[in-house]
């Protein structure tokens, strides 16, 4: 009789492997990871490189519009067309500016940094999860978005219509995208988009298999960290609406394409109907990039005023409240198409109605904090930022949730600064947050605190003076997407382009903090928060073994 | 095995970016050939839209705008445009628009800035009292009902109290236009405007950002300050009657556009193949500028619009100039040429109807007030 009894050893060329750390070579460790932590930190790799790009064209956005007059878009016009630009040219080189900074913060930049790189790095740690419940379609969600960004830089080099690049708005609303827009840039655009949001339909797939699967044993639903909480509802969200803008850019293929007509009405289409379609993505789009900040920002202030959160299931029910209701308020985005006064009223109560879990969440961390022994620690000032910011942005949301006031705000100056508030200001203070919070377990160095505070602060001033004389600029009547501007709009615009210099110094303190803790931070301990840090993460080595969890964590 | 998934990999990746190295490769053959690529960058909107000359040749060649009849009113500065530094909402030249003003700056604004100044006091509160040194032990209270309660409902209650005065705007700014109320269809092009007046002829007015005086060549007309602000003052203003109401159309023959005046409180997109209606009535002559609010390709900066209110009286000469006629006249003098094109809009369009609905129309049918007729809900 044979033994049929496999010794593990034999399958392995050597036996090195065995400890729980090691680690493939190079190429095959990064280039086709199926480890959640390293696919989480290409992704942090790669929305950092996204954002220098996004932020650097809102940069070139302000250089312009520092002073009246057109002073700098034909030299860019004329360098990427490779000969002198008309002035159709350059303005249309305007359009192309804004539509790629819009889909690149959106799309490369918010999306990965939150929902990719952290939702993988702690997704499975905080629910003792070994890794993703598909780890090679993780690999592959990564590759997907990677290819997707390429897709949309590169057509800014190819015809779009006036000139070089897609410039419809990151909203591509027909006919502008159809018929208005010749050449193959804003085919490209979209297929960008496709890919993006095939990445994140299977980025959705994979952690709502993992939150329901593969908590450690103990962990009900009612036990997850609340971030974990916001993945998943951001996760279901992401399921629900990306097919629909899928479905919307595809029919945009076709009436570019193949003479197809969902949106020509000369052919008995209607272009009202894309933006039906699209902000039925869009509205759900904006909770799917600010709902995983709002779990960040409940784990940094527990961690910090060394308290649980308060009102737990409050916090995670007032999360699938604003994930339902982002679902039915989608027109509001549309109040001056030509709707009827039923749909302004309805949109316009049904978007009031989103103040409320919204305001009990920012009275949840209020309380969290109340009572607490607060450390103000960089994590935690970015948090404090955050709630203060989110509210002066979610304020604004409720003056433009008024169809009859929207009927002068929309598109306006008014609109950009709010959204810039609930973005700018709420999503990517939330992303630092968890960027200072999490980067020793991820790195096991530590950022220094010194820099991480003057960063927050140039940052915290800079945006601020970037984005509040917005809101003069919008009362005034200044419309979006425009190149220039009258003379009576020039003082506030100059202000907000000194508020991006303000902001940019902070960007680069930012960079120099991380360079800093790789080539001299201090190593990180495994619990470098102390007794607030309750989260599984915190139990592990920082950073933690490359695979974690072998032996379950039991959660009493 | 390292190699093939390297080869897997790298296969399909070139693949993907193929199309991407042709295209980018190739001389890009449909580059709209630049119609004068020796224009000078110094040049704003040099190459702008040759205004449509079958206005042009109808009247006169004038140097400001002026017909036989009429002078285009010269605009008060910080009326009907904005002004240096300006933080509030323009003035508000029509009674809706007065309304929506103050229900921001009387209940919203305050509402709001008081929000974010309490969240401000708690957080600077919590700052003081609760930090570290402060309060060294945390306290363990996780649940409170009733301030859970409390949190939920006063929103609530306050959010009631913005929808009262929201929603009673909204109606009114629905409310459909009386009799003798004065069509004016607003039709957006790339990138001009093109104003039609049914109720006196269908004659329509073309309208375009006017160039600066270094901009144009000897002889061809330049912006002045009677025309009001670089980049808001255009060549024929939209001429309408202040007092009267008005039944102002929107639509497009291209891409869609936006008809804005924030001075009036009046944004309405214009979407090709679909005619958008609403009601305006401007309480005091003037003239009120405004821009092009939606997305709609190169120069959708550089179309600006300009409503010029006139006295009733000096609108009809103004209607007269144009070699239009009015609604009376008009009917007296054509009395068989069917209600479609010529009846004073009064008559044709049913006033208990919801004017601001949109109606999807065909394209060819829209100069009519009749084929505005709104949809009934």
């Amino acid at each position: 009789m044979t033994t049929i009894a496999a010794n593990p050893a034999d399958f392995h060329g050597s036996d090195h492997a065995h400890d729980a750390d090691h680690k493939p070579a190079f190429f095959a460790r990064w280039f086709m990871s199926t480890n959640h932590k390293d696919i989480g930190t290409l992704y942090l790799i790669f929305a950092i490189i996204a954002g220098i790009v996004g932020g650097g064209i809102s940069g070139l956005m302000r250089w312009e519009l520092a002073e009246p007059g057109i002073q700098h878009l034909t030299a860019w016009a004329s360098m990427m067309k490779g000969s002198g630009a008309t002035m159709d040219e350059s303005y249309h080189m305007w359009n192309v500016l804004i539509t790629a900074h819009g889909l690149i913060m959106v799309f490369f930049m918010v999306m990965p940094a939150i929902i990719g790189g952290f939702g993988n790095w702690f997704v499975p740690l905080m629910i003792g999860a070994p890794d993703m419940a598909f780890p090679r379609m993780n690999n592959v969600s990564f590759w997907l978005t990677a290819v997707a960004f390429i897709m949309l830089l590169g057509s800014s080099f190819v015809p779009g219509g006036t000139g070089l690049g897609a410039g419809t708005g990151w909203t591509v609303y027909a006919p502008l995208s159809t018929s208005g827009s010749v050449g193959p840039a804003v085919d490209m655009a979209i297929f960008s988009l496709h890919l993006a949001g095939a990445a994140s339909i299977l980025g959705a797939v994979n952690f709502i298999t993992t939150i329901f699967n593969m908590r450690a044993p103990g962990m009900t639903l009612h036990k997850m960290p609340l971030f974990v909480w916001s993945v998943l509802v951001t996760a279901f969200l992401l399921l629900l609406a990306l097919p629909v803008l899928a479905a919307a850019i595809t029919m945009l293929l076709v009436d570019r394409n193949f003479g197809g007509a969902f949106f020509d009405a000369a052919a008995g289409g209607d272009p009202v109907l894309y933006q039906h379609l699209f902000w039925f993505f869009g509205h759900p789009e904006v909770y799917i990039m600010i709902l995983p900040g709002f779990g960040i920002v409940s784990q940094i202030i527990a961690t910090f005023s060394r308290k649980p959160v308060f009102g737990y299931l409050g916090m995670a029910y007032a999360m699938v409240a604003i994930g339902v209701v982002g679902f039915v308020v989608w027109a509001h985005h549309m109040f001056t198409t030509g709707m009827t006064v039923d749909m302004k009223m309805y949109f316009t109560a049904a978007t009031m109605v989103i103040a409320v879990p919204t305001g009990i969440k920012i009275f949840s961390w209020i309380a969290t904090m109340w009572g607490g022994s607060v450390s103000f620690k960089t994590p935690m000032v970015w948090a404090m930022g955050f709630i203060f910011m989110f509210t002066v942005g979610g304020v604004t949301g409720v003056v433009l949730a008024n169809g009859g006031l929207d009927d002068n705000l929309h598109d306006t100056y008014y609109v950009v600064a709010h959204f810039h508030y609930v973005l700018s200001l709420g999503a990517v203070f939330s992303l630092f947050a968890g960027f200072y919070y999490w980067f020793g377990k991820m790195s096991g160095r530590h950022l220094s605190e010194a820099l991480g505070h003057l960063h927050f602060w140039l940052f915290f001033i800079g945006v601020n003076v970037l984005f509040f004389p917005m809101h003069f600029l919008g009362n005034a009547g200044m419309p979006r997407r425009y190149p220039d501007y009258p003379e009576a709009f020039a003082y506030w615009n100059q202000v907000a382009s000194t508020g991006y210099v303000i902001m940019g110094i902070g960007v680069l303190v930012f960079f120099a903090n991380v360079i800093y803790a790789f080539a001299a931070g201090r190593r990180a301990e495994g619990n470098y928060w102390g007794e607030g840090a309750t989260t599984l993460e915190w139990t592990l080595s920082s950073p933690p073994p490359f695979h974690q969890f072998e032996t379950l964590p039991v959660i009493k | 095995m390292l190699m093939n998934m390297l080869k897997s990999f790298l296969l399909p990746l070139a693949v993907l970016l193929s199309p991407v190295a042709a295209i980018a490769a190739a001389p890009a053959p449909s580059v709209p050939a630049a119609p004068a690529p020796s224009v000078p960058a110094a040049t704003v909107a040099a190459d702008a839209a040759p205004a449509k000359t079958a206005d042009a040749a109808a009247a006169p060649k004038s140097m400001d705008g002026s017909l036989p009849g009429y002078t285009p009113m010269k605009p008060t500065q910080g009326i009907g445009m904005p002004v240096d530094k300006q933080m509030d909402f323009q003035e508000q030249f029509s009674d809706n628009g007065t309304y929506a003003k103050w229900i921001n700056n009387a209940i919203l604004l305050p509402i709001i800035v008081a929000i974010s100044l309490f969240v401000l006091l708690l957080l600077m509160w919590i700052i003081v009292r609760f930090r570290k040194a402060a309060n060294p032990v945390p306290s363990k209270t996780t649940h409170n009902t009733f301030i859970e309660v409390v949190w939920t409902l006063v929103p609530v209650l306050i959010l009631l109290g913005i929808a009262y005065p929201s929603l009673d705007l909204l109606a009114k700014q629905f409310k459909p236009a009386g009799a003798g109320a004065v069509t004016i269809k607003a039709t957006g092009y790339q990138w001009y405007w093109g104003y039609t007046y049914p109720d006196h002829g269908g004659f329509e007015v073309v309208s375009n950002m006017l160039k600066e005086q270094s901009d144009v060549g000897k002889g061809e007309r330049f912006r002045t300050d009677n025309d009001g602000p670089a980049q808001l003052a255009v060549d024929n203003r939209m001429v309408v009657p202040a007092g009267v109401e008005l039944r102002i159309q929107t639509t497009a023959s291209d891409v869609i556009h936006a008809f804005a005046v924030p001075s009036l409180w009046f944004k309405l997109d214009a979407v090709p193949g679909r005619l958008n209606e609403k009601t305006l009535k401007i309480t005091k002559p003037g003239v009120y500028f405004g821009q092009c609010s939606e997305l709609c390709g190169a120069r959708h900066g550089f179309m600006p619009i300009t409503v010029e209110a006139l006295p009733p009286e000096k609108f009809a000469a103004w209607v007269k100039a144009k070699g239009g006629k009015m609604p009376v006249e008009n009917a007296a003098a054509a009395p068989a040429a069917g209600a479609a094109g010529s009846a004073p809009a009064a008559k044709t369009a049913p006033a208990a109807a919801k004017p601001s609905a949109a109606t999807p129309v065909t394209p060819t049918a829209t100069p009519a007030p009749a084929a505005a007729t709104p949809a009934t809900n």
